[in-house]
C-alpha cells in the first residue's frame, strides 16, 4: 500500500489531517461544556477539582466517544448504502432500520417498563428486525432487480413500523409515555454512560472493521451486476455481508441515541468531494468526517443552551443547510 | 485440443415457456475471433452472459478451457474471462485510472488493495489503447468512444484468456469502430480468445474469422466466415433480403430495400 502513494498522495495526506483533527477535537471536547462555567473548563480546574474530574470521566468522556462512534457509523453506513444502491441520496433510514428502532423504543416505553437498557435492547432488536424484514420481503418480490426490490421492501417495512408507531403514540399516556417517546425520537446522547458504550462498542467496532476491510470491494459492488460478476464478486453474498455489518452497527447505536438524521446522507457527499468515490479513501474519509461531525454537533447540543438541544434536531438543521450548499455547488448525478 | 469455449445443448429461459436459448451448442477455438451475429432480441446478450457464467442454463454444459464451468470458483473464472458490457453505467465519478484499476480485482486477494504494479499495468494498458491522457478524467464525463476504450482497458487489465464483448461497436463512430476492431485483432494475435456479439455484419466481416448466426435463440449456422456470411444465410437470419458482396477482398453486406428499389448499406 505504501508504494501506491504516488497516485493517491493527496488522499493519504487528507486522511492524516482529518485523523489529527479528530484527535484534537476529541481532546478539546473534554474541556467544552457548562461546568464550571459555560463553554470552557480551564485545565487548572480539571487538575484540582475532583468534581470536574468525575464529571469528565463519568459523563463527558463516554458521551464524546459515543458521539464520535455514532457520527462515524452513520456516515459510513450512508457511504455503504449509497455505493451498493448506486444512488448518492440514500441514507441509513432506508432499510426500515430507523423506523424499526423507533417502534422498538416505543414498545419498550409503553409495555416493558421503559428502563434504559430495555429501551436500547428493544430498539436494536426491532431495528435489526426491520433490516431482516426488508431482506426477506425483497426476496419474495418478483419484480425488478435486487437493489430496487430492497429499496421497495425498505419503504414498505418503514411504513409498517411508522404506522405501528402512530398507534403506539395514540395509546400512550400523553403526560408521561408520549413525552418520553417524543423525546427519544428527537435523538440525543445526554444519558450515555460507559455501560451504554461498552454494550454497543463490540457490534459497532466489528461492523466498522468489516466495512473498512471491504473498502476496495465496495467499488466493485457499486458497478453493474454483470461487471461486478465478471470481476469475480459474489455479488449477493458480499453485498449482504457489508450491508449487515454497516446496518447492525447503525441499529445498535440508534438504540442508544434515538433518531439522528442527515449525518448518513450529508457526510458521504462531503467525503466523496474530498476523496473521490474510491471506497479505499471515501470509507475511512467518511468515518473520520462523520466522527468529527458527531462530536462537534454533540458539543453544540450540550453546550449552546443551559438546557440540552436534542442532537437529532441539530444534525438535521446543520445537515439540511450543508446539503443545500453542496447540491448547489456540485454535480450530484442521478441516473 | 484447442477448444477454449464449448457449449453443449444449452437450454435457457427466464420464464418457463419462454425459451431464450434453445438446444444451443457451439465451440470456440483458442485465439480466434468469433462474432455472434443476429437480429435484435435474439438472445445474443443472454448467450454471452451464459458463457460468462452469470446466467445458469436450465440444462446443458459449458466448458471453459477444458474445464466444466461449475468446477471453477468465482474468483478463478474471473481470471480467465472478462466482459465488456453493452453499456456500462458507472454511478459515481471515478476517475479513469481508478475505474480501470477495478479490473485488477480478480488478481487481488479478497481484501487486498491495488499495488504499484497494478497501477503500472493500468498505465501500460491505457497507453496501448492510446487513452493515457484521460487518466485523471471522471469516467462519467467521457465521450462514447473514450468510454468504450476505458471499459475495454478495465476488461484487459484482468489479463483474460477469453474476452467477451457485447455490441462493442454499437455506440462508436467509424473511426472509433475501426480503432476498436484493430485492437481486438491485435489481442487475438497475442492469443486472447475473442467473442463479440453484434447486429452489424460488417463489423463481423472486418475482423472475425468465425461467425455464429443466431436466430430465435438457436444457432442457424456456425463456422468460418467465408462459409457462413453468405447472402442466403444472412437473408434467412435477418428476415429481410441481404446481399453479400466482396469488395477489395472483404465481405460487405448490402440491405436490399424493396420499397424504394434502392440499395442501401447496412449501418
Amino acid at each position: 500500500m505504501n508504494s501506491s502513494r504516488s497516485l493517491w498522495a493527496k488522499q493519504y495526506q487528507r486522511i492524516l489531517i482529518l485523523a489529527i483533527l479528530l484527535v484534537i477535537i476529541v481532546a478539546a471536547s473534554i474541556f467544552i461544556g457548562r461546568y464550571p462555567q459555560p463553554f470552557w473548563m480551564p485545565l487548572q480546574v480539571l487538575i484540582e477539582d475532583s468534581m470536574a474530574q468525575r464529571l469528565v470521566w463519568l459523563l463527558r468522556l463516554p458521551r464524546i466517544l459515543t458521539a464520535a462512534l455514532l457520527g462515524a457509523t452513520l456516515a459510513v453506513c450512508g457511504t455503504v448504502l449509497q455505493m451498493i444502491f448506486r444512488n448518492p441520496i440514500v441514507e441509513p433510514g432506508f432499510l426500515g432500520v430507523s423506523q424499526g428502532a423507533a417502534f422498538g423504543a416505543a414498545v419498550a416505553i409503553l409495555w416493558l417498563g421503559g428502563g434504559r437498557l430495555t429501551i436500547e435492547l428493544s430498539a436494536s432488536l426491532f431495528a435489526l428486525l426491520g433490516l431482516a424484514g426488508s431482506f426477506i420481503l425483497a426476496r419474495t418480490i418478483k419484480f425488478g432487480g435486487w437493489v430496487l426490490r430492497l429499496i421497495l421492501s425498505g419503504i414498505v417495512v418503514s411504513a409498517l413500523f411508522s404506522s405501528g408507531l402512530g398507534v403506539l403514540k395514540y395509546l400512550a399516556d400523553p403526560l408521561t409515555q408520549l413525552q418520553e417517546i417524543t423525546f427519544w425520537l428527537l435523538g440525543g446522547l445526554w444519558s450515555v454512560t460507559w455501560q451504554d458504550l461498552l454494550y454497543v462498542a463490540p457490534v459497532v467496532l466489528v461492523g466498522l472493521l468489516i466495512v473498512y476491510l471491504m473498502r476496495w470491494r465496495l467499488n466493485v459492488l457499486a458497478l453493474g451486476q454483470d461487471t461486478a460478476f465478471s470481476l469475480g464478486a459474489e455479488t449477493t453474498r458480499e453485498r449482504l455481508v457489508v450491508l449487515v455489518a454497516a446496518v447492525s452497527a447503525t441499529a445498535v447505536l440508534t438504540a442508544v441515541s434515538g433518531i439522528v438524521g442527515w449525518v448518513g446522507l450529508i457526510v458521504p457527499q462531503i467525503a466523496r468531494q474530498m476523496f473521490g468515490p474510491n471506497g479505499q479513501f471515501s470509507v475511512p474519509g467518511s468515518m473520520l468526517i462523520g466522527a468529527i461531525f458527531g462530536v462537534v454537533s454533540d458539543n453544540l447540543a450540550r453546550t449552546l443552551l443551559a438546557g440540552e438541544i436534542p442532537l437529532g434536531i441539530l444534525t438535521s438543521f446543520i445537515g439540511a443547510m450543508l446539503f443545500v450548499v453542496i447540491i448547489n455547488r456540485s454535480r450530484i448525478k442521478l441516473r | 485440443m484447442n477448444e477454449m469455449i464449448a457449449l453443449k445443448n444449452i437450454q435457457f429461459h427466464y420464464d418457463p415457456g419462454k425459451t431464450i436459448l434453445n438446444d444451443l451448442s457451439l465451440s470456440v477455438e483458442k485465439g480466434s475471433i468469433t462474432a455472434i451475429l443476429g437480429p435484435n432480441g435474439t438472445g445474443k446478450t443472454t448467450l454471452l452472459h451464459t458463457i460468462l457464467g452469470l446466467l445458469a442454463p436450465q440444462s446443458g454444459e459449458i466448458w471453459i478451457a477444458g474445464k466444466n464451468i461449475s468446477e471453477y470458483k468465482r474468483s478463478e473464472l474471473s481470471q480467465v474471462m472478462s466482459l465488456v458490457p453493452q453499456s456500462e453505467v458507472v454511478p459515481f465519478n471515478f476517475n479513469v485510472i481508478e475505474y480501470v484499476l477495478l479490473g485488477r480485482t480478480p488478481q487481488l486477494g479478497f481484501l487486498d488493495m491495488p499495488s504499484e504494479h497494478d497501477i503500472e499495468l493500468v498505465r501500460e494498458t491505457l497507453e496501448m489503447l492510446e487513452v493515457q491522457h484521460l487518466e485523471q478524467r471522471p469516467v462519467t464525463e467521457l465521450s462514447g468512444g473514450e468510454q468504450q476504450m476505458v471499459v475495454l482497458a478495465r476488461a484487459l487489465v484482468q489479463e483474460p484468456q477469453v474476452l467477451l464483448l457485447d455490441e462493442p461497436t454499437s455506440h462508436l463512430d467509424l473511426s472509433n469502430k475501426g480503432r476498436l476492431l484493430k485492437i481486438l485483432q491485435t489481442l487475438a494475435q497475442r492469443g486472447v480468445t475473442i467473442v463479440f456479439s453484434t447486429h452489424d455484419p460488417d463489423a463481423a466481416a472486418m475482423i472475425a474469422d468465425h461467425v455464429i448466426l443466431l436466430k430465435a435463440g438457436a444457432v442457424l449456422d456456425a463456422g468460418l466466415i467465408d462459409q457462413v456470411l453468405t447472402s442466403e444465410k444472412l437473408t434467412q437470419t435477418y428476415g429481410t433480403e441481404v446481399k453479400v458482396l466482396t469488395i477489395e477482398g472483404r465481405l460487405v453486406t448490402l440491405l436490399i430495400n424493396g420499397r424504394f428499389g434502392e440499395k442501401e448499406k447496412v449501418a
